[in-house]
Formats: structure tokens, sequence, C-alpha cells
């Protein structure tokens, strides 16, 4: 297990470096220069020859690189915003934990609802309630995110009032919790999407499982139908579920950028798109790099946990 | 499954699984092993099948399941509704002082207007075809460029393997890791929005799956007979890769692009509704959507469920006939 473990970290790190390197260039490649984007674009050539000193941006790029990268990790130097004037990672701060709250609190029901909805309907397989559920699942997984959300605040907060607009926009990641009816059409619009691709994936696992071998054997010893559901399939299930929950967090957190959006939910994504209008570069790539990195080591946890979870892995040594 | 290769296999298998909800009521969904069985029993013939074999299958398939078939005729009246609809149902879509000549703004459906005008005048139906065009166009170019792409990297990569395959594959592992709308987002930021750079935007953020399946396709497909035949007489790297591998996975490769069609719409209907879409005077339906939203308070239902509907209808489509072309190419491999 620790050579799966070391080589999923090593992997990891060489993917978070590739994150690192793609933001540098994407900098880099503005159309006009680093210098114009922040100075406008009547900028004398004296005034960014003058920028460029005072940034270091007339080094060589493999010495920018280096010194990106050493004031990422020395310092955690995410670059400066100079339409907040503020460093990024100030700006950053303080919504970086409200996005984590939305997508492992939207990802944790996803989970708690999908197992047993995959389970019910292994277990009614081809029955009416079976048919029900996996319409509603296309249902949801065919509905975009962005309307879903639209719906819901259309019908639940503008017609009916149940549910705030927008949620409290205090600056503490706690706030969000002042008004916990704020947080309820997020977290359902964002689980929505989830529950219907995992418990999809929870029946084809189960099912995957309930055609092997040991559960012919299982039963063979006269073990009880609940038995061999709970105690051999559903274990030997849920294995691969945590592999696609670690592939499936881009995709969840992509989902959250649409949601915070929808529900002018103070996060990442709200922040990556205002900066978006504003022109402000240096933020929407501190953002990105940020996100990745939190969706990169949310990934290796899942797959740590796996290889915790899998006996073949956890006992096999080296592999 | 803890072996690197497995996981990839893993990761095509779920990207597969993602959108396996599709075949209602359907039986369990191939494991990774499953998957690598079939992978090496693809093709086993000999030279790459013609072009025309393949448009038949297509046609059978069409003939054999009747949701492919209405998902194809959506796409089919999408397609006459936004490109060829303008020319029977005229409306001004660019100028407001005309448009508002001939209706108030806001104004609910009418004999005037079916489905009502939005905020400036315009009409919406006349708007669904307008702003659909932009969708489909770039719905359709971007998952062009991205199979195309995708597709020549992922077969150099699989044929020429040991360095090279692993240099290309970790960079698309990384672009990967990347939620997409944040890479899509910084793109467009630092590249202004044109339909253009619109199109090459979301090829980018697209084009790392095909390159994954095709370079899986060609691994498996490198070492059979018929390429070292044409190794030992002589075929040059770029004619095996180009006259054998890539027809051969032509298949996988349809079905990617139909997909894609569906996942593009919804990329630039997500950025549409983000406020990023395609730049005024030209619209597509995520930002029609994103209008609407502003005056959901008002209660201007004309203005939101058109554009929905249209997106979700369109997406839904391209799913059915990729679905049924992936279940005849799967058809195929059980016959074999």
């Amino acid at each position: 297990m620790t050579g799966y473990i070391i080589r999923r970290v090593g992997q990891s790190i060489v993917v978070i470096l590739g994150v690192v390197l793609i933001t540098f260039l994407l900098a880099k490649l503005i159309p006009g220069g680093e210098a114009k984007a922040v100075l406008g674009p009547k900028a004398t050539p004296a005034n960014i020859a003058h920028f460029n000193r005072l940034n270091g941006l007339d080094a060589p790029i493999y010495l920018q690189f280096w010194r990106y990268v050493e004031g990422l990790f020395a310092h955690l130097n995410l670059g400066y915003s100079y339409k907040y004037n503020q460093g990024v990672r100030q700006v950053i701060g303080e919504r970086l934990p409200k996005t984590l709250t939305l997508v492992g609190v939207s990802t944790l029901i996803a989970l708690v609802l999908a197992i047993p909805l995959g389970i019910l309907q292994v277990v009614r397989r081809n029955k009416p309630i079976d048919y029900a559920l996996t319409g509603a699942s296309f249902f949801f997984y065919a509905m975009p995110d962005f309307l879903f959300g639209t719906l819901l605040i259309i019908w639940f907060s503008f017609d009916l009032g149940w549910f705030p607009v927008s949620p409290p926009t205090d600056s503490s990641a706690w706030a969000i919790f002042t008004d916990p009816r704020a947080f309820i059409l997020p977290v359902v619009t964002l689980a929505a999407t989830t529950v219907a691709s995992f418990s999809r994936y929870m029946r084809s696992s189960m099912m995957d499982a309930l055609a092997e071998d040991y559960i012919r054997t299982a039963r063979a010893k006269g073990a009880s139908n609940r038995r061999v559901l709970y105690g051999h399939a559903l274990r030997n299930a849920l294995i691969p579920l945590l592999t696609l929950l670690g592939l499936s967090l881009p995709a969840i957190v992509s989902g959250a950028l649409i949601v915070e959006n929808v529900f002018n939910y103070p996060g990442m994504g709200l922040l990556t798109v205002q900066s978006a209008f504003n022109d402000d570069i240096p933020v929407v790539l501190g953002t990105t790099l940020v996100i990745t990195v939190a969706t990169v080591i949310g990934s290796l946890m899942a797959d740590i946990l796996y290889a915790v979870a899998d006996p073949r892995i956890r006992l096999g040594g080296g592999d | 499954m803890s072996d690197p290769e497995d996981i990839n296999a893993d990761r095509i298998f779920n990207d597969d699984e993602a959108r396996t909800p599709l075949p209602i009521g359907g039986g369990p969904t191939m494991t990774a092993g499953q998957m690598e069985e079939a992978e090496a029993a693809v093709p086993a013939g000999g030279e790459a099948r013609s072009t025309g074999t393949i448009f038949r299958q297509m046609a059978r398939v069409f003939r054999e399941n009747k949701l492919a078939v209405a998902g194809l005729g959506v796409v089919v009246f999408f397609i006459l509704f936004c490109f060829v609809g303008p020319h029977i149902y005229t409306t001004n879509q660019t100028n407001t002082q005309l448009a508002l000549q001939n209706s108030t703004n806001n104004a609910p459906p009418s004999s005037k207007n079916p489905l009502g005008t939005d905020g400036s005048g315009f009409d919406i139906l006349g708007r669904l075809m307008f702003g659909g065009q932009a969708s489909l166009i770039v719905g359709f170019a971007s998952a062009f460029v991205a199979t195309v792409f995708g597709t020549v990297y992922g077969a150099l990569s699989g044929f020429f393997g040991r360095w090279l395959d692993s240099l290309l594959m970790r960079i698309v592992d990384i672009l990967l890791s990347i939620p997409v709308l944040f890479l899509l987002i910084a793109l467009v930021t630092i590249y202004h929005q044109s339909e253009i750079l619109l199109i090459l935007v979301i090829a980018f953020v697209s084009w790392l799956v095909p390159a994954r399946l095709i370079r899986g396709e060609t691994l498996s497909l490198r070492n059979r007979e018929y390429v070292q035949a044409v190794r030992v007489m002589g075929g040059s790297r770029s004619r095996i890769i180009g006259r054998h591998i890539i027809p051969n996975s032509i298949g996988t490769i349809v079905v990617f692009a139909t997909f894609q069609v569906a996942d593009s719409i919804l990329l630039l209907a997500a950025l549409g509704f983000l406020g990023l879409g395609v730049p005024a005077p030209q619209t597509d339906w995520g930002t029609m959507l994103s209008n609407g939203v502003d005056a959901a308070g008002n209660g201007y239902w004309w203005q939101i469920y058109p554009a929905g509907l249209c997106i979700v209808l369109v997406v839904v489509a391209f799913n059915y006939v990729g679905d049924a072309l992936r279940d005849s190419l799967e058809v195929r491999l059980q016959q074999r």
C-alpha cells in the first residue's frame, strides 16, 4: 500500500507543478503582455519598460518562472490584483473555505443519497421503482446545473418565498450558516447531478459485483440474501465508487462555479467570474491555480481512502 | 485497479459511465477488465474499413433504434429552425430601435410575438433562431476541432510510446485536473471573446478525452498483424497512423464527436449564462437564459423557459444519437 500511496502522491505533485507551469504560461501569453493588461492600452513604451523592470518581467523567462515558483511555495505569493489593490492570496483567502464547504457538504449528501438509491435499484431491479429512479437520474443528468438552479430559485425563492434569494455575504466562512436556509438550494443544485451519476454508477457497480464468483460461493455456503447483498456485494461495490469520487471532483468543482453564480454564493467561482468581467487576470489565474490544487488534493485523499478500503491493495504489499 | 494503466482504463470507463444513465433500464456496464478485453477484441480484421461501411452501420443503428431517430429528428429540426427559420419568420435581432417599432419590450406572448419579447424588445421566437445559430455553430465547430486534434495527439502518443507517450499523457492528466469551467474562464478572460476564439477555447478544454481514448485504441491496434505487415512492407509511420490506425478507430471517434457536440453546446450555454458568451449583437441560448433570469423577479417566464428548453432538447438529442452509435459499436464487438 505504501508503494501505491507514494506513487499517487508523486503523481499529484507532478500534476500540481504542471498546473503551476500552465498558469505561469497563461500569464505570459496575455495578448499585448502583462504590463499592458495592468497599465491599459494607452501605456507608453517607457511606462511598460519601467513596469517590466519593477516587476522583474525583463528577466529571462526561466528566471521569471523560478521566481514565480519560489514566491508560490516559499511565500504563498499568488500575485497582486491591481483591481482590488490587494494580494491575490488575500482576495482568495476568505472565499476558499466557502467553496470548500459547498463542495464538501454537497458531495457528502450526494454520497449519502446515491448509495441507498443505487442499492434500492439493484434490489428492485427491473421493477417500476428501478425505472422511475433511472428516469429521474436521467432527468437530473440531462438538466444543465445552471438551468436547474435557475428554476429552483424562481420557483422556491421568487414564487414561493421559502428561501432567501442570496445568502448572507459576510466575510467569515461560517456566515453562511447564520442563515442555513440560504445554503439549501445551492447544495441541492450541486448534489442533484452528482446523485444522478453516483447512483447510476452504484447500480451498475452492484450489478457487476453480484455477477462475481464470490457471490455464488457465498450463496452456496448458505449466506442469507441480506448478507450476500450488504456483506459481500455492497462492500465490493463501494470501492470503485471511491475512485469515481476522486475522478468526479473536478466536475463537481466546476459545478460549484455555476451554482455560486446562480445563487450569488460568495465563493471562488463567483470571484472568478466577477474578476473575468473586471479583466482581473491575476485573480482569475490565482483562483484557477488554488482550486485546482484543492481538487488534486481531494482526489488524492479519495484515492488513498480507496487504497485503505480495498484489502487487495491494503494487504498486497507494493501494489 | 492499482496499476496506473488500469487507472487510465478506469478513467475512460468512468467517463463512459458518466454518460451511461442514458440507456434506460440498461444492464450492468463493463468493468475496466472487460473493457480491455473488448478493446483487444476490437477490429480483428485486416485493412481499414472504407467509410462507406461505417455510414451503412450508422444507417442501421438509426433503423433499429427509435430513440436515436427521435434524437436525430430533433437535431435536424433545430438546424432547420435556426438556419432556415429566420428566412421564413423574419424578425429584427440586431437593432433595438427597429425591434421596438414593432412591439414593446417585455411583451408577453401574443399573436404578434408568439413567444413574447425580451427586455430590449427583440422577438423571442426569432431570437431563439438567431441565438441557436451561435450555439450550434460553436458546438459543432469546437467538437470538430477538439476531436481532430485529440485524435491526432492520441494516435501519436500511443503509436510512438515510450517517453513521448509519458510526456504527452502527463500533459493531458495535468489539464484534466483543472476544473473545466475555471480553465475556460481563465482562457476567455485572457483572449477576449469572439465567436472564433470561443470555438478554439472550448476545443482547448475538450480535446483531452478523445486524446486518451484514441491513445488506448492505438495501443491495442499498433501491434496487430496487419500493422506489422505494413511495417514489413516498408509502409511509413504516417501511413500506418493515417491509413490504418485512425480509420480503425473511426467508430470511437464518431461516438466521441457526437457526445462532444452536446458538451460543447452546454459549455457555451454555461459561459453565456455567466455573461461570458458570444459578444453582442450576436447572442446564444445561454446568454438569453441569463438575460431572462435577470428579470426573473418580474415573472417574465417566456424569457426563461424557451431558451432553457432549447438547450436541454438539443443536448439530450445529441446524447441519444451518441448513445445509439456507441451501442452499435458494442453490438459489432459482440458479433465478432
